[in-house]
């Protein structure tokens, strides 16, 4: 299904109406469309895996389930835009961890295909509001291409919501290469980069000779077949799967925290005509008009505020809201960055959001930071992250405001169907939730 | 960010405890003197050339900052020591909490008032698992100063030995209510040496900001993080982890016997001083509380019998992700745990984390408490211990604000030895407190003053007053409220 994935279009998995899928009416809640002003007292309703109504006085279809949503709160199901989730079942374990390739320039790297759709991960992730995450690979100049997948039942391949929907690389040096097997390179063409960049600067400079060769390569694509090109920097699977960016079908979502690195990679993809996305963008705040009137999203987080590096010193809580408010799109994650953490810890991206207002955002850009935000950045808000109609029912109910710790996940649909699965976390507690009366 | 539960080497401390000032004993803003070891004859050593209980020889060198007398009134007011108190007051003077109650009456002198209309006043915050001052920021090669992984056994190593005092997330956890904690040495090792009781204050050196008068801790380590680091020489398995602690107590055991007759009649010369060995004995005769780093039940259990075995006791479980499994067994062995609230899945021995945990503890009649281990979080103890709470709650505990604020104050205050002085608010105790803009267990709130010893040491009304470390200078600017 994914074969021709990385060489013209995306793919779309597993996405269909659910056959299952019942018609639900959801009544009397504060509905929170996202795409458009909250509604008191609304009524959203799903049939067929779609949302066909939501409003006040919508008709309800006969023999739908109602669910009294009076006092709760209803919005899109939320979005972690960047987590490991799937690709990193235990930390710790190499045997479980499917996040990286082994070269330096691996833009041909498609990790949705090893997604785990076994994670105990899922079920705690997703009955926690969280219905569609975006996961992206590590480790390396261009670690690979990203995905969004829905938290729904099904194989790995059911559960892509959309891939690839960019392709990801950093300009970061040291630390971010950790997964990188320093033995590996690949001995293809003759100028293959095969050592991680030294420094910034190599790597921008790493970067602007896959752009340029990903040109060449498609303007003398036979001449490579044929063996009679100069050596070029990546293998023609790599080039192949950079002519999407390129071709601006996909952004190159750049880690990047420095705001000089903001700054060169603004000016890089001016300069290259290509789009792009920042990751982790730690001193984004400093030009967030610049991004915003480049059209540059922003994935980070809201409780970063220590200088623990020499590239985020100027890291602070308020990065997510100073951006919005220069009117960036912002979609908040955890820990920027994507540590193994984030992978269990994935639905925590609401608490995100909570703190994002804490420092400075408004609830309803917060909101959107969880929904529309990744939506969009991720090339799926045609289909998700609001509640409209002709959207993918991908809803949550809650017993009140969604950003607190006292809120209870009392519905959640992925793609009209609704999960009320116990978590293996849920039935952890409930085993021991009386002690055995023995000593064993 | 970089979390040391799961860092390649994670180690654990011993702290040794100095003995507590009787309740009601006024304390002088001076640092409590150094337990006097026995008297000795003759030219007087040093206080720590010899290996006597309680030596002292890296003193505190703390004084309160100055203070002024202030009264916060119309508060909700979570004392850890009782049940809430609505529109209360509470009055800092002299660095004590002088009164507490719904109704204290208004002192006849000049003090600072606060209304605290809508906010929370909580005792301060104390992190019993940090790793801060070991692990500076920024995290560069050169400040890697928390874990000795030369040995399995470093009981010989002290931690404040490695604090960096101008660590910048020393302030970032103060804005966060945080006025107490312990840095461990990290758990690479099976014993990693001694932890250091911190009070979150400036100063330029680590004695500075010694807690007076507390007692050293232990750490130790079970499981994965020792094992693996010295898979290559030993111990590579979990039973060469209890061999290798149970030998080092065999050497302490015999050590302690030696220094103990010695320092019974002081004749002859005496014994040679080991500093792997005396903090071991210190630990055998419980004058250092054992921190055991633990993850999984069944090893909690086999270390609990190791305790049997050896006649010491473990202070407190740390990250015991298995803690609930066990609960009943914590509670009859008088051991307290600290977990986090929902952290797991970055080793097999951190799998079965459930939200739950801290709760399910409390409720069997175990010390529970929160923890952070980590620079970020233990900038939101409240939160993580909001999670907690309301975890609790939906498991169908019965965990309220009054039980849930013990998690992060008295209980913590507890492990290390210093509840009759920090972890609540009741008259006469130290005046570490927060002043919240709102309920603490909310996603909201933040800490908006914060006292310790009563000197309003973080305002965040007042960013230019604020504690900024000398790294900060040139490097970050100064924040700026918006």
């Amino acid at each position: 299904m994914v074969t021709c994935a990385a060489v013209f279009a995306a793919t779309f998995g597993g996405v269909s109406a659910a056959a299952q899928a019942e018609t639900v009416a959801i009544t009397g809640g504060t509905v929170y469309p996202v795409s458009g002003p909250r509604i008191p007292g609304g009524t959203v309703v799903i049939r067929d895996g779609r949302i066909i109504a939501v409003g006040t006085n919508v008709p309800i279809p006969a023999g739908a389930r109602r669910i009294d949503a009076r006092g709760k709160i209803v919005t899109p199901g939320l979005i972690n835009a960047q987590t490991q989730l799937g690709l990193v079942e235990v930390g710790g374990e190499r045997a479980t961890r499917n996040v990286s390739a082994r070269g330096i320039i691996n833009a041909d790297f498609r990790p949705w295909e090893g997604f785990f759709s076994q994670s105990a991960s899922i079920a705690s992730t997703r009955e926690d509001g969280v219905t569609t995450i975006g996961i992206m690979p590590q480790g390396a100049l261009v670690a690979g291409q990203a995905a969004a997948m829905d938290l729904a039942d099904g194989t790995a391949a059911e559960m892509v919501r959309r891939a690839p929907v960019g392709v990801v690389a950093t300009i970061v040096t040291g630390p971010r290469f950790t997964d990188l097997d320093e033995t590996a390179g690949n001995t293809a063409a003759g100028g293959e980069t095969t050592q991680p960049p030294q420094s910034r600067a190599d790597a921008l400079a790493a970067l602007r000779d896959l752009i340029e060769d990903t040109r060449f390569y498609a303007a003398h694509r036979k001449g490579f077949d044929a063996g009679a090109l100069r050596g070029l920097t990546a293998s023609h699977r790599a080039l192949q799967a950079m002519l999407d960016v390129v071709k601006r079908r996909q952004p190159l979502m750049v880690t990047a925290d420095r705001v000089d690195d903001i700054d060169a990679m603004v000016r890089f993809a001016r300069r290259e005509n290509i789009r792009l996305v920042i990751l982790g963008g730690a001193e984004a705040w400093q030009i967030a008009p610049r991004l915003a009137a480049a059209h540059v999203p922003v994935i980070t987080g809201a409780m970063n505020n220590i200088p623990d590096s020499f590239d985020t010193l100027g890291q602070r809580q308020e990065n997510a809201a100073a951006l919005r408010r220069a009117g960036v799109e912002v979609a908040l994650v955890g820990n920027a960055g994507g540590g193994d953490e984030e992978a269990f810890n994935a639905r925590n991206v609401k608490y995100e959001a909570g703190n994002a207002v804490a420092y400075g955002m408004s609830h309803d850009d917060a909101l959107r930071a969880v929904t529309l935000g990744p939506a969009t950045i991720l090339s799926i808000g045609d289909h998700v992250g609001s509640l409209t109609v002709g959207k993918d029912a991908n809803v949550v109910v809650w017993s009140g405001d969604p950003f607190e710790l006292s809120t209870n996940v009392e519905h959640v649909f992925v793609r009209g169907r609704e999960y009320r699965d116990r978590s293996r976390q849920d039935q952890l507690t409930e085993r021991y939730r009386h002690l055995p009366r023995t000593n064993n | 960010m970089f979390r040391f539960a799961r860092a390649l080497a994670a180690v654990c401390t011993l702290a040794f405890i100095v003995a507590l000032p009787a309740p009601g004993f006024s304390q002088q803003p001076a640092p409590s003197p150094a337990p006097s070891p026995a008297a000795s004859p003759g030219p007087t050593p040093g206080p720590g050339a010899l290996s006597v209980p309680f030596a002292d020889p890296y003193p505190s060198t703390y004084v309160p900052f100055p203070s002024r007398a202030t009264l916060i009134r119309n508060a909700t007011i979570l004392t850890a020591a009782g049940p809430v108190i609505h529109n209360g007051s509470i009055l800092l003077r002299a660095g004590k909490i002088a009164a507490v109650g719904a109704n204290i009456g208004t002192p006849a002198d000049l003090v600072d008032v606060i209304d605290a209309r809508g906010k929370y006043v909580t005792p301060g915050i104390i992190d019993i698992h940090s790793h801060l001052g070991d692990y500076p920021a920024p995290s560069v090669s050169a400040h890697s100063d928390g874990n000795e992984a030369t040995n399995p056994n470093t009981a010989n190593v002290w931690a404040e030995h490695s604090v960096w005092p101008q660590d910048p997330q020393f302030p970032r956890a103060l804005a966060g209510g945080v006025t107490t904690l312990q840095v461990l040495p990290g758990s690479a090792n099976l014993i990693g040496g001694r932890s250091a009781i911190l009070k979150v204050v400036p100063s330029r050196t680590v004695q500075g900001m010694k807690f007076p008068g507390a007692r050293y801790g232990l750490k130790m380590a079970c499981g994965e993080n020792p094992k693996r680091v010295y898979a290559q020489r030993g111990p590579s398995t979990r039973m060469g982890n209890m061999a290798g602690y149970r030998a080092a107590w065999i050497g302490a055991e015999a050590y302690k016997r030696r220094w103990d007759a010695w320092n019974a009649t002081h004749r002859g010369d005496p014994p040679g001083r080991d500093l792997t060995l005396e903090t071991l004995a210190a630990a055998l005769r419980g004058d250092i509380y054992v921190h055991m780093h633990c993850y999984r039940a069944d090893e909690m259990a086999q270390v609990i019998d190791m305790s049997h075995e050896f006649g010491y006791k473990v202070r407190a479980f740390h990250h015991a992700i298995e803690a609930y499994k066990i609960a009943d067994l914590l509670a009859k062995e008088g051991i307290a745990a600290t977990m986090w609230a929902d952290w797991g899945g970055f080793k097999m021995e951190a799998l079965d984390t459930v939200r739950a945990n801290i709760g399910l503890v409390d409720a069997a009649g175990a010390r529970a408490m929160i923890h952070s281990d980590d620079a970020s979080g233990i900038q939101r103890l409240n939160q993580e211990t909001g999670k907690a709470m309301y975890a609790a709650k939906r498991a169908g505990l019965p965990a309220s604000e009054d039980v849930a604020i013990k998690w992060m104050t008295i209980n913590p205050a507890y492990a290390l030895g210093l509840d009759a002085r920090i972890g609540s608010l009741e008259a006469g105790k130290n005046a570490d407190i927060v002043l919240w803009d709102g309920d603490p267990f909310s996603v909201y709130t933040h800490a908006e003053k914060v006292f310790v010893d009563g000197a309003l040491l973080y305002d965040r009304d007042d960013p230019k007053a604020n504690w900024r470390t000398d790294f900060e200078l040139g490097y970050v600017r100064s924040a700026v409220r918006k």
